[in-house]
């Protein structure tokens, strides 16, 4: 962005603050812009009446990332990536979380074509109210033969909807797979020193993003940006290389940020996503584990520092779940707050014989609780205690979490244990054991303290539920 | 281009061109016309360009643009540039790289080093460790091209001084040490590399043994003894217990520079603090994910106990992959660029409890409790790269020791960590064709 205060922004409102936004006022507005929770269309005055387009026009151009924004595929999976205005998650955020890729190539038989592709497309893991998946299949030409390659990308498109990357240094080879592949809007890998003017064609005459390949060589890389740009195509990937170990790794992790930093302090020429390679590593090392071990450390180191996009080659969960955890740390908003709506909600079709369980409304805290219990198709009633977004163990050392929040929750909520409940019984978190006599003497119910983690408690009810006496 | 136009030629460019846009506009440049006799000159176009354009040279992108119409085109024809292709495209197609330089300039914002602190002390210094362990000294953000780093990462590994329970695969490696602090000080030394070692105190917990402090200190000889690297000395985390066990220990640890783990505002810091400079030691000042408490913590440490500069750490907490290491990724990412531009309240090296990645699930549980999650795998190799990323990530905001249990997690970090410090040198594989590599 080349303006960084709502002021900035303001001037080129409309000023009349009449709420068309959903803000009150035009001043509101333009803070939202500043912190891109809104976007200049937002403002309908500006979008309908002519007299303003210029100003939108500017303004627009102002508030565009310094990164540029690059969408590879179509449809509803579609990535995009780049996008940042910073170059510290804390100053506002990172945008666009790093895209991961598993490469396939044109030489696996078909069921393992299939195996792999199933799993990068439908791998999950729940956190947090959603589930972290992987995004992307990097198709590799290994072959060296056109048709061979097409024929490949051609089952993989009819395997999964996930966006692609094509790789190959023939263009001959990119072409082949471009003629069954270009309506996806792939994303082209690469072009070097070597091929840069045919695969710049390719570019043109298919209309898809491409990366541009120049391993160690800031210069090459930034050169052909600046060519690309010139013949207009601005849809780019910078691969600066990515050496995965020694002296040479360092050097790659100083480009990344060479590169980034370049970018967000106005370089304009080479202000594009990154592409990282962590699947280099599997050239370093021979045995498994250790490959997939030293690819997610690679990964890591990249995915914290500027990696806007990687292919990667471990399709194992010790792998995986990782790197998505990774991520998303990186790429949470540091300003949204954290929390779920506080209340006693229900968890399946919960009885007057079902458990009461009681928990914070740390969103992370929260969803955990929720989902240990749905997923094991657990009816309950879950109490979310306003602890102001804060854990269980953090919650009652702070002192938010307290026999009268509880007590204040289930009143808010009209939740009568008596009336609503056989049991008159309340569990609460193990972590929060140090409450259970105030509990009991507030509340009036008997507690129970479950387990420490609440992934115990589907095994720990089996035990402990219904209780003994009433 | 040739910086010569005819403007013959440009009549016969533009003379189908409807002339009345050309109203209006001025024509600048540094292209001198070449006007050769006066035959076919289309006089609306004359005197559109009036005699002006007889001397006024013209740009042909500015002209093309102020027109709005694709004279680019026909320029790029009638001078030959590009032939028939480069005529139909609206960019030219280029033939050569257009060569350009990278550039990238260093941050001048860091203007201040991280104070060094020197753990351990030999012979020479009074104690009796191998070697010193210095950490701090940084003038850029970690591993960044600004400035040399001066000191690498260390690994300091944690020993306990009764056996307590932990996952799994952590304790499959521990089980012939555990109770014996002593071997197990030996083991994580001499068979798992560790930089250094921290003996912690649990078994002075109140309620766990209540180990009287004397007895606890015996431990620390003991350790000091097995091994002769620096130590970490932590007590129980028990609040009231914590100052009298460190006081102890330092006492006899007296002369070998240990750090304290560790002073923070809910305990008597100052008790803490004074052992530290009673006996020579560090201190590590604790605080749990929050900046301005870190900065009030070393205030007190530095204007209230006296503790020199050269002797604090800090612990701004580690929460584990998943369970709010966004904040502890932050928190020391800020910490540290605060330092680099001067805060001196903040300005030290910082040590990371990455063991808590044991704390999350995904480390030790044996499957995900969700039946809607994919198979998470085999847990002996989920627990130790948990342990890796989450200290490695904080590596990458700034943090300097790690505090840490796996051996294969130690092996990792510290290869990971001195490649990204310069110190690891391999023969990298040629990644040129990567795309065809076997893997
Ligand atoms: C992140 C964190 C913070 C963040 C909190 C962010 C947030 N929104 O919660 C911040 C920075 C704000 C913070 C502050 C503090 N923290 Co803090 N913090 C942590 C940390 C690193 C992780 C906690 C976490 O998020 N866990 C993950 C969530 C999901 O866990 P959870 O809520 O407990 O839920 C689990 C279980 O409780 C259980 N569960 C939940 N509900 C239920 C219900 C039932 C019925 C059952 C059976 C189970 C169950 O299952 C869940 C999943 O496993 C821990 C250390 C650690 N453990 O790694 C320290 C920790 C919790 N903090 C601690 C302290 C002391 C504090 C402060 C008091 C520090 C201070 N002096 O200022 C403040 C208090 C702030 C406040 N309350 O206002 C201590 C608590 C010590 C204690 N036992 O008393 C800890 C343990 C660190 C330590 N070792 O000292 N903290
Ligand atoms: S819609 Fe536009 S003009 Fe209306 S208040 Fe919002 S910013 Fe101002």
């Amino acid at each position: 962005m080349k303006i960084n205060s709502p002021l900035d922004a303001y001037k080129y409102l409309p000023g009349t603050n009449c709420g068309r936004c959903g803000e009150d006022t035009c001043m509101a507005f333009a803070s939202h812009l500043i912190d891109r929770s809104k976007s200049g269309e937002d403002c309908l005055p500006m979008v309908e009446e002519d007299k303003y387009a210029k100003k939108l026009e500017e303004l627009e151009k102002l508030l565009a990332p310094e990164i540029k924004e690059v969408t590879i595929g179509t449809g509803e999976k579609s990535v995009t990536i780049g996008g940042d205005d910073v170059l510290f998650r804390h100053k506002l955020t990172f945008f666009n979380k790093t895209a991961y890729a598993y490469d396939v190539t044109d030489t696996m038989d078909d069921k393992e074509l299939e195996e792999r592709i199933n799993t990068i497309q439908t791998f999950k893991k729940f956190y947090v109210g959603e589930f972290l998946t992987l995004d992307m299949v990097a198709v590799r030409c290994v072959s060296g033969k056109p048709e061979t390659f097409a024929e490949t990308v051609k089952k993989v498109i009819g395997l999964t909807e996930l966006p692609l990357v094509l790789c190959s240094f023939d263009p001959a080879v990119l072409k082949a797979a471009l003629e069954v592949a270009s309506d996806k809007k792939p994303l082209m890998y690469a072009a070097n020193q070597e091929n840069w003017k045919e695969v710049a064609g390719l570019a043109k005459e298919y209309e898809v993003p491409v990366t541009l390949f120049a391993p160690n060589d800031l210069d090459l890389l930034k050169s052909m940006a600046k060519t690309f740009a010139e013949m207009g195509i601005e849809d780019l990937v910078l691969d600066p290389g990515t050496f995965p170990t020694g002296r040479e790794l360092k050097t790659t992790f100083e480009n990344f940020l060479k590169i980034r930093r370049a970018g967000i302090d106005g370089d304009g020429e080479i202000a594009y996503p990154i592409m990282a390679v962590p699947l280099t590593a599997w050239m370093a090392y021979d045995d498994d584990v250790s490959a997939s071990y030293w690819e997610t450390v690679v990964a890591s180191v990249l995915t914290v520092k500027y990696g806007d996009i990687m292919i990667m080659h471990s399709i194992e969960p010790y792998a995986l779940l990782p790197e998505m955890h990774l991520r998303d740390t990186i790429y949470t908003d540091p300003r949204k707050p954290v929390t779920v709506d506080p209340g006693v909600w229900e968890v399946g079709s919960p009885t007057a014989d079902s458990p009461i369980i009681v928990t914070t409304n740390f969103a992370l805290t929260y969803y955990t609780v929720e989902s240990d219990i749905a997923s094991n198709k657990i009816d309950c009633y879950i109490v979310v205690a306003d602890t102001e977004g804060i854990g269980v163990e953090a919650a009652v050392a702070g002192g938010q979490l307290t026999a009268d929040k509880i007590k204040k929750t289930l009143e808010n909520a009209k939740f009568d244990l008596k009336e609503k409940t056989n049991y008159n019984t309340v569990i609460l978190p193990g972590l929060s054991a140090r409450l259970q006599g105030d509990v009991e003497d507030k509340v009036g119910s008997r507690v129970l303290i479950g387990p420490a983690d609440s992934g115990r408690l589907p095994g720990w009810l089996e035990k402990n539920w219904p209780p003994q006496n009433k | 281009m040739s910086d010569k136009l005819k403007l013959s030629d440009l009549n016969s460019i533009l003379k189908d061109l409807d002339v009345e846009s050309l109203e209006g506009v001025t024509i600048e440049g540094d292209i001198e016309l070449d006007i050769q006799g006066g035959g076919g000159m289309n006089p609306a176009m004359a005197y559109a360009l009036g005699h002006e354009a007889a001397q006024i040279s013209l740009h042909v992108a500015n002209i093309a643009r102020m027109l709005g119409y694709p004279v680019d085109q026909l320029f790029a024809q009638c001078l030959g540039a590009g032939g028939e292709t480069a005529a139909l495209q609206a960019e030219p197609a280029i033939e050569e790289l257009m060569q350009t330089k990278f550039d990238v300039a260093r941050s001048s914002e860091w203007n201040t080093p991280i104070q060094e602190v020197t753990l351990g002390a030999t012979s020479a210094d009074g104690g009796s460790r191998g070697h010193t362990i210095t950490l701090g000294g940084e003038k850029a953000m970690p591993f960044y091209f600004d400035a040399e780093m001066p000191n690498r990462n260390y690994v300091t590994m944690d020993v306990f001084d009764m056996p307590i329970s932990m996952a799994k695969s952590v304790k499959s490696n521990y089980e012939d040490v555990m109770g014996d602090p002593a071997e197990w000080a030996k083991k994580v030394v001499n068979e798992y590399n560790a930089d250094m070692v921290t003996i912690h105190l649990i078994s002075t917990d109140p309620l766990i043994n209540d180990t009287p402090a004397k007895e606890a200190a015996k431990v620390v000889e003991d350790v000091l003894q097995a091994v002769d690297v620096p130590i970490v000395i932590g007590g129980s985390g028990n609040p009231q217990k914590d100052p009298e066990v460190l006081e102890k220990a330092a006492e006899v640890a007296e002369g070998e520079r240990a750090l304290l783990a560790s002073a923070s505002l809910n305990l008597d810091y100052e008790r803490v603090a004074k052992a530290a400079t009673d006996y020579g030691h560090a201190v590590l000042s604790w605080t749990q994910l929050e900046i301005n408490a870190q900065k009030e913590l070393n205030r007190k440490l530095m204007k209230q106990c006296n503790v020199p500069r050269d002797s604090i750490v800090m612990d701004p907490t580690t929460a584990a992959l998943g369970y709010g290491l966004d904040y502890a990724y932050s928190n020391m990412e800020r910490i540290r660029l605060s330092a680099l531009m001067g805060d001196d309240e903040l300005n030290f090296p910082m040590s990371s409890g990455t063991t808590n990645a044991w704390g999350a699930r995904e480390s030790w549980m044996k499957e995900s409790p969700l039946k809607e999650d994919s198979d998470w795998g085999p847990r002996e190799y989920r627990g130790p790269i948990w342990e890796i990323v989450t200290g490695l990530s904080l590596a990458l905001a700034g943090n300097d020791m790690f505090m840490m249990m796996h051996p294969t997690s130690v092996q990792v970090l510290k290869e990971i960590t001195q490649t990204l410090y310069g110190n690891i040198e391999a023969k990298t594989p040629d990644i040129t064709n990567w795309i065809t590599a076997e893997v």
